[in-house]
């Protein structure tokens, strides 16, 4: 099958993959790789079933040895998925890992043009060759290295917090535990029993509480928030500011005096509403840090003055009453970030038509939680009632509220509640109306069975609209039991709403903070659903708990041990190596005209000796400088301005007659990402595209659009990430600036300016990428051929075009 | 304000207490409803179905008439139209908005019509009541004479008014607008847990005791509330909850039979307007003697 043949310089070997199917069947890998064979610098080339296998591996390994190459070029999968696997053999025979260069003929060709086989041929070889032309110019590169400690944020006291400190605390790292609230324990605490055993939920977690501030490698903040998060893995700056309570942790020995005497009353969080509080209290029992504390919102010497009130400073026996105390700021570095800032209930009001908070006998499900547990204790907040109902689904699987998604724990939540409240009292009758009782987790099922041997009646469906009687109060309801197909008119003395978990509104600036990207159901987007599920895309940066999606006790437990494995694994290195993708300057180039220095989101370029210089630590490498740089002095490895160069030409050399070409500049963030999430769907979309892989789509100077469509291009495509989850939200405004300048070029050469064409996606955006590509394509095949003419036109006098020196404002216009 | 105004079918026969009531209300306002020449029926029901497009001619060509009548001069509020009927609405502002969000359809719809000049998809379609609200009702207030002063209202909305979100007027779970309008013309107003249920539709043809069921539900329930009359904004529903309590009174011999009230019938009365233009002949359940006892006739 291989073929040796004389090489130039470069000795490049490529190898096509078939897949095992997934691409020979659509593309013909053999004339691929016939093709690559007489591509210049290519001294061998061979296909083989599965590249990514061990077999495929060897096979690179021994030719790099045997026919001493120095280049590899991989057409298989997309690189998102083995370029690691590949760079890590060229590393290990010898070779710099960044000389390898891969074709995405799978999820960007054979999966997507699975009907148009010769086309997807053709395709894959403009691919091959675009990447061999690009690895003529790779370089070897080094990575970054940066020193990597041992110490933790973890954001959020629930039990996914407590969990990941401890285990972190244990295995000897340093942890700073944020809580907002003024003690740590989260919603667990408030709850009866867990499903399906039965635990006391207060029980069990009590004493990992109590072990957070016993841990000496934890430092525990509560009623504090994350005021500011900068910089990077091993290099994180915080800033924490602790609320104060007004009370000496110190002297305060929780006697109760001051409890006594405060004439203030507030609802209790704790009881979910169903009890009061005073402005100075203690949130509960087993409260971690167990210390009394004043409301500010609510006290009276607070709000209104020091001369008010202060009968607890004359109660209080230790002199503990401090109303002097001011917010304390705390600064501190670290390595690691977990986040674990989980969930809130749905707000029950948001669905009118189950009248909550008009209708005195409508309760939500953490509510009866409370209720549950104080009547066991022999103390009810509320009358119950005989007939109590649960409604599932408030605020999950209902489009009308905006949330699509299950919320996978209120069927159990229900489940435990229904038969602990029928089998305390078995006259009571307990019905739930679920839409599908779902009960997927260990020993679930059997815990559902139990509750209907109990007696709890499980209908299937659920009520449109509540009513209350006006007289009794009692509630009424019509529900269709969709397994009989009976209309039930109904009335019940207490209703239950199984109310969803929504994102925690706490999250939203820590999100911010660390750039972490939502998924649609705005819950907190995992690297990778399979094999990431704790990593988010900012490196050093992981999830644990309900902030990434709603999850059970156990579900919880286990993504906040996994979470504080993934830091560990990290924080074990030493030091971590970060891609050298980077600008650099060619100094025999550079003038010094300083037009980069502005431009420069991170700041990372200064003049010295009147040369730009690039600061390697704060280079974040999207190379929007290299389109503001009129000498092509600016230039970004691993994208340089030859390789973006050298693979326009060849993606559009073998464009014939009556044939037209599209380039689709995708950043790696997303709109690659997305592409292959259109092949990994089996969509379609036009087959005379061609995908060029960029950090960020201002790094596609206008130079290269414009030399583009002088050698064949018919239009040209850039795709960005959304301003919101990208990470370089500065980005779109140099993609507008280029584009546009560009189309007036165009416009002035009498081409269609519609020709080129940038939007903005998140990678869920699969319809959408679709039908962009095929309405550019359509546009171009509509318009006909651009006479070369017209073509040459476009690259003359580009210098003063792009860069009119002159005047004051000498910027890029 | 001079705008186009689409009546439909039922505003010149059942319905004509609401044309007549509604127009003179609304000109109180300073709102100057121009019928539409040459208008076709409203398509009556919004096909669901992708590519049933003929179902949207009916309703389009409306649309056409209004954005002539844009072109012309013979009203002062481009592309805009009033609707009454809340079918008419519905249906109207529907099929405006599947042409204007889909440029293909509108071209094929176009095609169709191809003796006429293009629609161009710019129509906007309002019902009365939103107009009025837009204006606030601050305004409202100031035209009452004759405030309805002890006159207990329960407001029904019915469905098509509301549903879909995107095409009703006001929250489809918890609307309001009929209570803001009410409370401005000094009316109690009472909520009616039934005011979203079900009139019955056009089972009104086939099977009068379903519609009679559910009609003694919605009135029953207004009764208990406190309410002394149901309003409503549309003809079917009218004729459902309204000339069916002969059907309701058969079938429950205890049954009070209340007044039906059209919301601009309310607005005529407060703004002091004359038994023509009020037009309570119309009504099948006669609310002279009600408004008579609260001294309002």
């Amino acid at each position: 099958m291989s073929e040796v043949s004389d090489g130039e310089n470069e000795r490049i070997g490529v190898y096509v993959c078939h897949c095992g199917g997934n691409i020979s069947e659509v593309v013909d890998v053999e004339a691929v790789a016939d093709f690559a064979r007489d591509l210049p610098g290519v001294v061998l080339s061979r296909t083989n079933e599965h590249m990514c296998s061990e077999l495929g591996q060897k096979q690179v390994a021994e030719d790099i040895a045997e026919h001493k190459l120095d280049r590899v070029v991989i057409a298989a999968c997309s690189p998102q998925f083995h370029e690691k696997t590949f760079r890590t053999t060229l590393s290990k025979s010898g070779l710099n890992p960044f000389l390898l260069e891969m074709a995405n003929i799978r999820e960007q060709d054979s999966w997507v043009h699975h009907d148009e086989p010769e086309k997807a041929t053709q395709k894959a070889k403009d691919l091959v060759a675009a990447a061999v032309a690009k690895a003529r110019f790779d370089t070897p590169l080094d990575r970054r290295s940066i020193p990597i400690g041992k110490r933790v944020l973890v954001i959020g006291g629930g039990i996914a917090g407590i969990q990941a400190s401890l285990n972190l605390g244990d295995a000897g790292f340093k942890v700073y535990l944020v809580e907002k609230e003024p003690s740590i324990g989260g919603k667990m605490a408030q709850l009866s029993r867990t499903f399906p055993t039965e635990d006391c939920s207060a029980c069990i977690l009590s004493p990992k509480m109590a072990d957070v501030p016993a841990n000496p490698n934890i430092t525990l903040f509560t009623n504090s928030k994350v005021e500011s998060v900068d910089g990077y893995l091993g290099n994180f700056s915080v800033k924490v500011k602790q609320k104060p309570t007004f009370v000496d942790p110190v002297k305060c020995l929780c006697c109760g005096a001051c409890e006594e005497v405060c004439p203030v009353t507030a609802p209790d969080e704790f009881e979910a509403g169903l009890a009061q509080r005073k402005a100075i209290y203690v949130p509960y029992d087993f409260a971690v840090p167990h210390k009394y504390l004043i409301d500010e919102e609510r006290c009276l010497r607070l709000k209104r003055g020091k001369d008010v009130c202060g009968l607890c400073i004359k109660a209080c026996p230790h002199d503990a009453i401090d109303f002097n105390q001011k917010p304390r700021t705390q600064d501190f570095t670290v390595d690691t970030v977990i986040v674990a800032t989980g969930y809130d209930t749905f707000d029950a009001t948001k669905k009118k038509t189950y009248g909550y908070g008009r209708f005195e006998n409508v309760v939500t499900a953490l509510q009866m939680e409370r209720m549950i547990v104080n009547s066991v204790q022999g103390k009810p907040l509320r009358k119950m009632g005989k007939r109590i109902a649960f409604v599932q689904c408030v605020g999950s699987r209902d489009e009308q509220v905006g949330n699509e998604y299950c919320s996978r724990i209120c069927c159990m939540y229900a489940t435990k509640m229904s038969q602990l409240l029928k089998r305390s009292d078995p006259s009571r009758d307990v019905y739930v109306f679920y839409t599908d009782l779902r009960a997927f987790g260990k020993g679930f099922e059997e815990y559902y069975k139990r509750a209907q041997d109990s007696g709890v009646k499980f209908v299937r469906g659920r009520p449109a609209e509540l009513f209350e009687d006006p007289e009794t109060k009692k509630i009424l309801f019509k529900v269709e039991d969709t397994l009989s197909r009976q209309v039930i008119e109904t009335e019940f003395d207490l209703v239950v709403l199984s109310t969803g978990l929504v994102p925690n509104p706490g999250t939203k600036p820590v999100a911010e903070m660390l750039k972490l990207a939502k998924s649609p159901d705005g819950f907190l987007q995992e690297a990778h659903p399979k094999f990431k599920p704790e990593d988010t895309l900012t490196e050093g940066v992981f999830l644990a708990g309900t902030v990434q999606g709603p999850k059970d006790i156990p579900d919880t437990v286990g993504q906040a041990n996994a979470a504080a494995l993934r830091a560990v694994r990290l924080m074990n290195q030493e030091s971590y190596s970060m891609e050298p993708l980077m600008a650099f300057v060619d100094a025999d180039s550079c003038d010094g005209c300083g037009l980069c220095v502005p431009a420069c989101p991170s700041g990372a370029i200064t003049l010295e000796a009147k040369k730009a210089r690039i600061n390697e630590a704060l280079c974040k490498g999207c190379g929007s400088c290299t389109a503001w740089c009129p000498r092509d002095a600016l230039d970004l490895h691993c994208y340089s301005n030859l390789q973006l160069a050298a693979q326009i030409e060849v993606a559009l050399a073998t464009k014939k007659k009556n044939q037209q070409r599209i380039l689709v500049f995708a950043d790696d963030m997303t709109a690659y990402r997305l592409a292959d999430n259109v092949g990994t769907a089996r969509m379609s979309y036009s087959a005379d595209t061609r995908i060029i892989k960029i950090p960020s789509g201002s790094r596609v100077t206008p130079k290269l659009m414009l030399e583009a469509f002088s050698k064949g291009a018919d239009g040209i495509f850039i795709g960005e990430s959304e301003k919101k989850s990208s990470s370089y939200p500065h980005s779109l405004a140099e993609i507008e600036r280029n584009v546009a300048r560009v189309k007036e070029i165009l416009t002035e050469a009498g081409i269609e300016p519609e020709r080129i064409r940038f939007s903005q996606f998140v990678t869920v955006m699969l319809a959408g990428f679709v039908k962009q590509m095929n309405s550019l394509a359509d546009f171009c095949a509509w318009s006909g051929s651009i006479p070369a003419s017209k073509r040459k036109v476009v690259l003359k006098d580009l210098g003063e075009k792009l860069f009119a020196r002159s005047g004051k404002e000498s910027a890029q216009i | 304000m001079k705008i186009p105004y689409y009546p439909g079918c039922s505003l010149k026969t059942t319905g004509k207490n609401l044309e007549v009531s509604a127009i003179a209300a609304a000109k109180t306002l300073g709102i100057e409803m121009v019928e539409i020449p040459k208008w076709n029926c409203c398509g009556t029901v919004f096909s669901l179905t992708e590519d049933d497009l003929m179902h949207h001619v009916a309703p389009v060509r409306n649309l056409l008439r209004v954005q002539e009548m844009s072109g012309n001069g013979s009203v002062d509020t481009p592309n805009k139209m009033v609707t009454l009927c809340s079918m008419c609405f519905n249906t109207m502002k529907s099929a405006a908005g599947r042409v204007s969000r889909n440029a293909e359809d509108l071209v094929k719809i176009n095609s169709f019509m191809n003796l006429e000049e293009d629609y161009k998809g710019k129509v906007q379609v309002l019902h009365l009541l939103e107009i009025i609200r837009d204006m606030g009702f601050d305004k409202v207030k100031e035209k009452v004479s004759r405030p309805l002063n002890g006159l207990s209202v329960a407001p029904y909305y019915g469905c098509m008014l509301l549903r879909p979100a995107d095409i009703g007027i006001d929250d489809p779970e918890d609307p309001t607008i009929g209570k803001d309008l009410f409370e401005a013309l000094g009316a109690d107003v009472v909520d009616n847990p039934y005011k979203k249920v079900c009139c019955g539709a056009f089972h009104t043809v086939n099977d009068k005791s379903l519609v009679a069921d559910l009609g003694y539900e919605i009135l029953t329930r207004a009764q208990k509330a406190g309410g002394e009359a149901i309003t409503t904004s549309c003809p079917l529903c009218a004729f459902n909850l309204d000339n069916r309590q002969k059907e309701i009174s058969a079938a429950h011999p205890e049954f009070k039979q209340m007044p039906v009230f059209y919301f601009s019938q309310l607005m005529a009365l407060a703004f002091g307007l004359g038994e023509e233009e009020c037009m309570f002949e119309g009504n099948y359940v006669d609310p002279r003697p009600l408004l008579k006892s609260k001294n309002l006739l």
